[in-house]
């Protein structure tokens, strides 16, 4: 990157010369900016909308989702620390971006995973979608999502619904199946309570729908996300679902089971909405937000596989720059 | 989106996006306007306002009297200068203003009889300014009066005020906007002036009505100041001046938005007010407008705001044009110790400087003096796309595709994204996650588009 804007080193005011009181230096204007605006600041903002799904998948999976975890966390950091000193830029951990890479990487996963699958998807992740096209704020791909697309299809059969069957803790008592692989392949239904709080199998995070918007509130709230996107998504979602429903008649158990089951969710408050990957503006994140949930639906309707957040995620993440091409917006007093 | 409401005009008394900074203004806006005594000498440059510079008239050597012309603003787009002291033309030389122009300048030295500068500041505020006599001067005379007294827009641009009352055929003037939003953070000189010599602003305001023909005339204010709408609203009272009170945003003293936000009205790009028949002026500016006509006495002084917390004592104060950032930060106690930056204006939109020698100029609407602590000076880190600068432009531009294309060498991109369209108010750098300043950028921007124009 060309540093236009050197940055200016800012000057200790105990370097000033005790007699020539103190250094001024000058700079072009705005000469003040919003303290609480803050790059790091905003992931650490979904670390801690995080927080809640953590301790569910904790609490659900036990020692699967720590282990998940201190995989794909560790693994992420040390690709972002090899690949960044590889490329011979400065070190980037400080911006915690690779740390939020990892939980979101983890929480996609399955617990029972072996080590190995974590741990590549981290590479890939890190390596291929982010720091191969320049790093963090460069890549078009979600980071998480290629990493995870990486693993899914090279490692089908770990990845699939049959590994959720592995895994032991309270969820064995409930189901083997996923609520959405169920749904799919044996048409069986869930109780919708038991999609809202989470204790049915899935991935990590995907489990609780409560824990996913508590998250994604906060964030909204905080305005570390957008407000467009989660909405938009959730509008196409209910609207495509809705119909289906209401055409097949399942009276309303088939809405709530896309709305509330598989990973929707937490793919609507923390895949979608990474601001790298999504539009710019206002009007443009409604569209992708709209598509994304199209595509969800498309995938889960009419593909083999049962969820389609994270591929319907890929493509939109593709179309992002032409979107933003096509939501150039009007400045004022252009008619 | 707000709950904020205008009532009794077309606006809603908001615009689309701005920021919310925090306004720092209870630093000074208590502390009543003080008058510095007259200074040994004052450098004026020939170039305060927006246009053509003026043409010296004396000669080093010459006493002149207060008042006296000692730059004649020949162009139309111009201004004349005239002496705020009495005195002795002592050299021509250059000085070097906050914007980092280069200009040639007269220095005088003070000499002979003076008149008190407490009494010319005693005339603003005083109650006597006429309402109802208004009639008596001709729309003409009012314009060729503010045109010979040099007068120019002090908000901040500095641009002649008699380009804007001059009758235009094509273009009618329908409402006459009194600006005294004063939305930059820390400043509070407007909001002192319409509290101390709100009858002087009104006059003014009268009398400029009456040059442009004007069949309404708004005086807006943002609701942060709730002492000045008070005095306002009692110097007006059996007058047609109506008062419009705003919503406290940045940048709501911009031309383009208070239009907006009072009339509904968007200045087509690149036009000016007058394409939506408005002419729009600082209330600073309507004082003098009513000095100049009322008390045939030209624009030699000014009510500047030094503050920031670098400054050991904020004041309001009423100076000479033409007086050294020096004499005026001395008068204030000194810069302290943890001082960091001295700002020509606010910190959105002024220039920073160092040498203190530089002169208070007509434009010059306060000294900032921000600590350390107080300024933006973190290291910049990559854009992540947020959409953060979007959200703040108050021109509804992609502050970041137009950095980017600057930054990129990509003059193509930066005009097909509107890089004309900004004017600079820094709502993207100040909300900018990445700590990128963005401005800067589009103003490399500007001058790249400039020279790819022109290739």
């Amino acid at each position: 990157m060309s540093d236009t804007i050197k940055n200016k080193e800012p000057i200790a005011p105990d370097s000033a010369d005790e007699r020539s009181g103190p250094l001024i230096h000058v700079a072009p204007s705005p000469h003040i900016n919003d303290a609480t605006a803050h790059t790091q600041r905003m992931m650490t903002d979904v670390i801690l909308a995080l927080l809640p799904i953590i301790a569910l998948s904790i609490y659900l999976f036990k020692f699967y989702a720590v282990k998940q975890l201190l995989i794909c966390v560790v693994a992420c950091m040390g690709s972002e620390f090899l690949f960044v000193r590889m490329r011979g830029k400065a070190l980037t951990l400080k911006d915690c971006s690779a740390v939020v890479t990892g939980i979101i990487l983890a929480l996609s996963l399955p617990g029972s995973a072996p080590w190995f699958v974590g741990a590549l998807a981290s590479v890939v992740a890190i390596g291929i979608g982010k720091t191969l096209f320049g790093g963090l704020g460069m890549n078009i791909f979600n980071p998480a999502m290629v990493g995870r697309a990486f693993v899914m299809i090279a490692f089908a059969q770990l990845m699939g619904a049959g590994s959720y069957e592995n895994v032991t803790g309270l969820v064995d008592a409930v189901s083997g199946a996923t609520p959405l692989s169920a749904l799919k392949f044996n048409d069986l239904f869930m109780p919708a309570s038991s999609l809202f709080w989470g204790t049915t199998n899935g991935s990590l995070g995907e489990t609780s729908s409560a824990a996913c918007l508590l998250g994604g509130l906060f964030l909204v709230l905080r305005k570390t996300i957008s407000w467009q996107i989660p909405s938009g998504i959730l509008l196409s979602v209910a609207l495509i679902a809705g119909i289906t429903d209401l055409i097949g008649s399942h009276s309303g158990l088939f809405l709530v089971h896309h709305l509330f089951a598989g990973a929707l969710m937490f793919g609507v408050f923390f895949i979608a909405t990474d601001p790298v990957t999504s539009p710019l503006t206002p009007k443009g994140k409604w569209i992708f937000g709209i598509g994304t949930g199209f595509l969800i639906m498309v995938i889960r309707l009419f593909s083999g596989y049962p969820e389609g957040v994270m591929f319907a995620v890929l493509m939109m993440n593709a179309v992002t720059p032409l979107i933003n091409r096509w939501t150039n917006p009007q400045p004022m007093g252009e008619a | 989106m707000s709950l904020f409401r205008l009532k009794g005009f077309p606006g809603t008394g908001n615009f689309r996006h701005g920021i919310h900074p925090p306004d720092n203004k209870a630093l000074s806006e208590e502390s009543k306007v003080e008058v510095m005594d007259v200074p040994e000498s004052v450098t004026l440059p020939l170039l305060q306002h927006l246009g053509v510079p003026c043409k010296p008239v004396v000669k080093p050597g010459q006493i002149i009297r207060y008042g006296e012309m000692i730059g004649l603003g020949e162009a139309f787009v111009s201004a004349s200068l005239h002496s705020p002291i009495a005195g002795k033309i002592k050299r021509m030389n250059v000085v070097t203003l906050p914007n980092g122009r280069h200009l040639p300048a007269i220095t005088i030295q003070a000499d002979g009889d003076q008149i008190p500068p407490q009494k010319l500041w005693d005339e603003m505020r005083s109650k006597d300014w006429p309402r109802d006599c208004i009639s008596i001067y001709d729309p003409l005379t009012i314009v060729k009066i503010i045109h010979d007294s040099g007068i120019v827009g002090l908000g901040g641009a500095a641009f002649p005020t008699h380009v804007k009352v001059t009758p235009n055929d094509t273009r009618m003037i329908d409402t006459l906007m009194i600006n005294g939003c004063e939305c930059e953070p820390y400043l509070t000189c407007d909001y002192r002036l319409m509290q101390e010599a709100a009858r002087a602003i009104v006059t003014g305001a009268l009398l400029t009505g009456r040059a442009v023909s004007a069949r309404e005339i708004v005086i807006c204010v943002e609701d942060n100041k709730p002492e000045a709408v008070k005095k306002l609203t009692e110097a007006t009272e059996q007058t047609v001046i109506k008062i419009a009170v705003l919503k406290t945003k940045y940048p709501q003293g911009s031309e383009k938005q208070l239009i907006k936000s009072v009339l509904g009205l968007e200045i087509p790009l690149g036009g000016l007010p007058s394409d939506v028949g408005v002419a729009m002026s600082n209330v600073g500016t309507m004082a003098t407008v009513a000095r100049g006509v009322i008390k045939e006495a030209p624009l030699t002084h000014r009510v500047i705001s030094v503050s920031g917390r670098g400054i050991k004592t904020p004041k309001n104060l009423f100076v000479p044009i033409g007086i050294s950032m020096k004499e005026v930060i001395d008068f204030c106690g000194g810069i302290t110790r943890d001082a960091a930056r001295i700002i020509a204006g606010g910190p959105m939109m002024g220039f920073s400087f160092s040498d203190l020698s530089a002169p208070v100029t007509k434009g010059t609407s306060g000294l900032t003096v921000l600590t350390h602590d107080e300024i933006s000076d973190e290291k910049e880190t990559p854009c992540i796309r947020c959409g953060r600068c979007v959200d703040a432009c108050p021109m509804n531009l992609v502050p970041t595709r137009l950095a980017l294309a600057a930054r990129y060498n990509s003059p193509s991109i930066a005009s097909q994204y509107h890089i004309h369209a900004c004017f600079e108010c820094g709502c993207c750098s100040y909300v900018c996650p990445a700590k990128i300043n963005l401005v800067q950028l589009i103003r490399t921007g500007k001058t790249l588009v400039a020279a790819w124009a022109n290739r």
